[in-house]
């Protein structure tokens, strides 16, 4: 019979899953930690620059849309906080942690949406970056983890869907829309590969979580997958991918691509993107915004409880 | 710490099926917990039925006597229909 550790590796070895209440090396638990409160404070940091257009979508079935589209952000940061509370944190200690910078969000919500092509270019590169990132991770080796994920990829699907439509939409309209179509692309592309983390030659931790069957594939695999892609899609709006250096290498099958500058992705991730601080403030005001609605309701739940007793 | 506690939540994605544990949340009270289920589990019509119940009041066996704990039902194969022999030709059986 297999008990602690033992049966941790057997499970493991096994490509089983590991549940909340089994035993796990402490570096398993804190890396899934660290890795899912990341992945969370990312989903309800990234409504923001989405946020930004809800009222000035330019026509009500847009607005309804990215309002449904934001909201689901909301639910995949919370379905993601159940799942690291299973792993003996609490929520509100991990949005401190977030609201005091100790932990971090993903990069990509630092930079602006300057135009509303941008709300397009969000859901097709962003919401598809994070689809190629997350449909290994409903494989995950922790449980509570991969089924929170096999429901966040279910409804990332149409973000990236309503993504794409505004910017064939803009594609299809005038001059001056297609025109803003690219600008979008322009800016996003390069953030959107860096959304993959840093190439493996530098990748810290990826080595033992690729062994603890949390990361399935190496960052500059899932990048090329999304680059395989997503050049044909614009190929199909008709704008230009902003990389001289994108060729198609029919040996392979796979397009060969200029990597993305990654000490600019250094740099945001330190804290010296465009809205980084803009980004944080907005978070903790809503927080402290909402402090009375938590408490009241906590009150409310109080009286209640002493007068059903 | 948060000052909600937390629950535990059971959907019933239909007529005919079991609830089954989707996930958790934070909330002052049972009210509160059942509203925000709704929002946070339900947004695409994915149940008929929500069930929840305090984490906290719910007991679990533990992993770690997973073994002993389950093995009396281990050397009981006879309670598999597979483990008897049935002779040839008998039909219905
Ligand atoms: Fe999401
Ligand atoms: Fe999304």
């Amino acid at each position: 019979m297999l008990t602690g550790m033992d049966s941790f590796q057997a499970t493991i070895d096994a490509d089983g899953r590991i549940e909340p209440r089994d035993a796990m090396p402490e570096g398993y638990r804190k890396t899934l930690i660290r890795q899912i409160a990341q992945h969370a404070h990312s989903e309800i940091i990234g409504m923001q620059p989405e946020g930004n257009w809800i009222s000035r979508a330019p026509s009500l079935r847009r607005k309804a849309i990215l309002m449904a589209k934001v909201q689901d952000e909301a639910g995949h940061g919370l379905y993601l906080y159940a799942a690291a509370e299973t792993l003996g944190v609490d929520r509100a200690d991990l949005l401190d942690l977030l609201h005091s910078g100790k932990q971090k969000y993903s990069s990509i919500f630092n930079y602006p949406t300057l135009t509303w092509a941008d709300i397009g270019a969000i859901g097709w590169l962003v919401d598809g970056a994070a689809i190629v990132n997350q449909v290994p991770l409903c494989r995950c080796s922790y449980g509570p983890y991969a089924r929170a994920m096999v429901r966040v990829c279910k409804e990332e699907s149409f973000h990236q869907r309503q993504g794409f439509e505004i910017l064939h939409t803009l594609c299809n309209g005038t001059e001056g829309q297609k025109a803003m179509a690219q600008d979008a692309l322009d800016r996003w592309w390069w953030p959107s590969l860096m959304m993959f983390g840093p190439p493996d030659s530098a990748s810290t931790h990826s080595e033992q979580s690729m062994a603890w069957g949390i990361k399935r594939h190496s960052n500059d695999e899932l990048r090329q997958r999304f680059v395989d892609m997503t050049v044909p899609q614009a190929g199909v709006l008709g704008i230009r991918v902003p990389d001289d250096g994108l060729s198609y290498d029919e040996e392979s099958g796979h397009y060969r691509f200029t990597e993305p500058d990654y000490t600019e992705l250094y740099d945001v991730v330190k804290g010296n993107g465009p809205c980084n601080e803009q980004r944080l403030a907005h978070r903790v005001k809503a927080h402290e915004d909402g402090a009375w609605v938590r408490e009241a309701a906590a009150a409310y739940a109080a009286k209640k409880a002493v007068r059903a007793a | 710490m948060s000052i909600e506690p937390l629950w535990e939540v059971f959907v019933r994605s239909r007529r005919g099926l079991s609830h089954t544990h989707v996930g958790s949340l934070h909330a002052p009270d049972a009210t509160m917990a059942l509203r925000n289920a709704r929002d946070v589990y339900t947004r695409r019509q994915e149940g008929v039925s929500i069930w929840v119940v305090r984490a906290a009041d719910i007991t679990a066996s533990s992993p770690d006597e997973k073994d002993e704990f389950f093995d009396p039902a281990g050397d009981k194969v006879y309670r598999h229909p597979t483990f008897y022999q049935v002779p040839e030709g008998v039909q219905h059986l």
